[in-house]
């Protein structure tokens, strides 16, 4: 059922596992424990970064399938994306996985698109299982995006830090697990920001419109939830979401971000916070999924929010549109 | 003396790279290209010799002493050659430093390998 | 949403928090200002090994290089730059960083099409408009060579 933006699932979609596998800083930071698999080095033994973020889902879908104990030939659809241009982390991947793809590319805000539309094709018949797969790594998205490893220079306070990490969601019509009680897809934003190293700031206009979007549609308020997470706004743009949301009668008082979430932002030297695909990917399947299906969260909304810039774009003088996709998660007991 | 110099004049110089950077929007690639343009000027004017007789490595490392040293080039092949001088002076006075980074840059590709920053 | 750009433009101006000016500026000046002392140190030894003047100041420069070369391929002049800022950045030791990262990080797209075409994708400004703007000084010069 439809209501404004907000796809209200009758019969709601299950997420029957979810795997979380990350690199190097990850595992230093406070999700360490949380993680199903972390790797100490991020090259994974490949010879390029491109290749190494590839082995990194690849890792992440085969547990994800272990814990869930389906095989393979169960997958109906893989919904999957990552930062690289054309999206080739993923297709590298499944070009080694012979199960059907369809590539999603929404910048950070991938893990939530992809799970939202992993659900609504659950819903609506047209899968078993599909899993929604995302990823990112520092190495591979520094490269592409900004300047050369070994190249010096310095960060300023407002950048955020690509998180080397990967998220997989196994999504079906049935079965035990958190459920996807609603999703709302969000519109592109434009508030004319251009600082390449403030993404925060270019993405909370379009998290806030998501957020207010769906509240309406669906007559609550923040306060109706156990939490909001976002995805990487990280401090700047955490900050611009509760004043953008207050301006508009909306005070937020329970919401986290992952890219808070994901490392210690006063000793990890990561500026104002973790970004990048994964990085929503693996703190919803490494901290808000487990603690769904332990009950000690019963209602999430969870929202991850992509920049959707290239870097000729930028270097164009074009200001980053953003866009924050929403999916309202629930535990097995919950009411709808 | 002229050791304290350099450090004083060098840390000087880029000390207002690092206002450019922090006070207004200008990237480090346009800071090190108006440094080499404001080299060659200051140059052009006759200011940028007497700081580097009197600050040595100070004035002469940083990248506005990379323009002054291509104004310098340009100057005697003008006078060696006449106008023609005008296009080889630059280059010639710049083929040290650039044959030497380009040199260490394909050996560097060669022997090392892409470093992970986590 | 009822806020325009400008009125959000002003919002992310408050809440972005500034880079330390203070700490900034102290790191840029003294690891730029030890960069020159090494450089005037190595100077002086070159002249002292009997190379004239100017020779000593182009051996200067290719010693600077080659041990910004070596400090990058080790993984070194990253970490020093995170501090520094400007004061890795401005010396010529900048330069050769912005040449050496980028070949290695180049070398997977190889030889030709990674390391030789994009070596100077960062550094490569540096040298057009500084050629550029010795090119018309000398032109200048030679005009104005008879009244100087």
């Amino acid at each position: 059922m439809r209501k404004g933006d907000t796809i209200l699932f009758e019969a709601p979609p299950v997420i029957l596992a979810q795997g979380a596998v990350g690199g190097k800083k990850e595992g230093e930071g406070p999700l360490a424990a949380q993680f199903d698999l972390l790797f100490p080095e991020n090259s994974l033994g490949e010879a390029t970064w491109e290749q190494a973020e590839s082995r990194l889902q690849q890792h992440c879908l085969e547990l994800t399938l272990q814990k869930a104990r389906l095989p393979l030939e169960r997958l109906s659809l893989v919904l999957g994306g990552d930062l690289q241009n054309q999206c080739t982390a993923t297709a590298y991947h499944m070009s080694r996985t012979d199960v059907p793809f369809a590539g999603l590319y929404g910048a950070c805000s991938t893990m939530t698109e992809a799970l939202a539309l992993a659900a609504c094709l659950a819903a609506g018949g047209c899968v078993e299982v599909a899993a929604a797969l995302v990823s990112s790594h520092f190495c591979a998205a520094e490269r592409q995006y900004r300047t050369p490893l070994s190249y010096g220079g310095k960060r300023t306070p407002t950048a955020q830090w690509t998180a080397t990490a990967a998220g997989c969601c196994l999504v079906a019509p049935d079965g035990t697990g958190p459920r996807v009680a609603s999703a709302t897809f969000g519109r592109v934003r434009d508030y004319g920001v251009t600082d390449l190293t403030n993404m925060g700031a270019a993405m909370a206009p379009a998290a806030a419109e998501t957020i207010l979007r769906h509240c309406a549609d669906t007559h609550r308020t923040p306060a109706d939830y156990d939490a909001v997470y976002t995805g990487d706004l990280g401090l700047v743009g955490s900050r611009l979401l509760a004043q953008l949301l207050k301006a508009e009668g909306l005070e937020i008082k329970n919401h986290t971000d992952c890219g808070l979430e994901l490392y210690d932002v006063h000793k990890q030297d990561v500026q104002a916070g973790g970004s990048g695909a994964g990085c929503s990917a693996a703190v919803l399947c490494a901290r808000v999924l487990p603690a769904l299906r332990k009950g000690r969260l019963r209602r999430v909304l969870f929202l991850s929010t992509g920049a959707l810039m290239s870097q000729i774009t930028s270097q164009q003088g074009m200001s980053i549109p953003g866009v924050a996709h929403l999916v309202e998660l629930v535990s097995e007991e919950e009411q709808l | 003396m002229t050791y304290l110099w350099a450090f004083v004049v060098g840390g000087l110089i880029c000390v207002a790279g690092q206002l450019l950077i922090d006070l207004t929007s200008i990237t480090p690639a346009r800071v090190l290209v108006i440094y080499v343009v404001a080299g060659v000027v200051l140059s052009a004017l006759g200011l940028y010799d007497p700081l580097a007789e009197f600050a040595g490595a100070g004035a002469s490392v940083p990248l506005l002493g990379f323009g002054h040293l291509l104004a310098q080039g340009v100057m005697d092949t003008v006078d060696k050659m006449g106008l023609l001088g005008a296009l080889c002076g630059g280059f010639s006075a710049a083929a040290a430093g650039i044959t030497a980074s380009l040199a260490c840059g394909v050996l560097a590709a060669a022997f090392s390998h892409s470093k992970d920053q986590n | 949403m009822k806020i325009t750009v400008e009125e959000y433009g002003r919002l992310v101006g408050k809440a972005s928090p500034h880079s330390k000016l203070l700490r900034d500026c102290l790191w840029a000046f003294l690891v730029g200002g030890g960069i020159c002392l090494a450089g005037e140190a190595l100077r002086k030894a070159y002249m002292a090994a009997g190379f004239v003047r100017s020779d000593a100041g182009c051996m200067t420069s290719v010693t600077l290089i080659a041990l910004s070369a070596v400090t990058t391929a080790l993984g070194w002049y990253h970490k020093l730059a995170a501090k520094a800022g400007a004061g890795t950045l401005v010396p010529i030791t900048g330069f050769a960083n912005a040449v050496v990262s980028q070949a290695i990080e180049a070398r997977s797209e190889g030889y030709v099409t990674g390391v030789g075409a994009k070596m100077f994708q960062i550094a490569g400004p540096v040298i057009v408009y500084g050629v550029l703007a010795s090119t018309a000084w000398g032109a200048l010069y030679y005009f104005l060579r008879p009244w100087i």
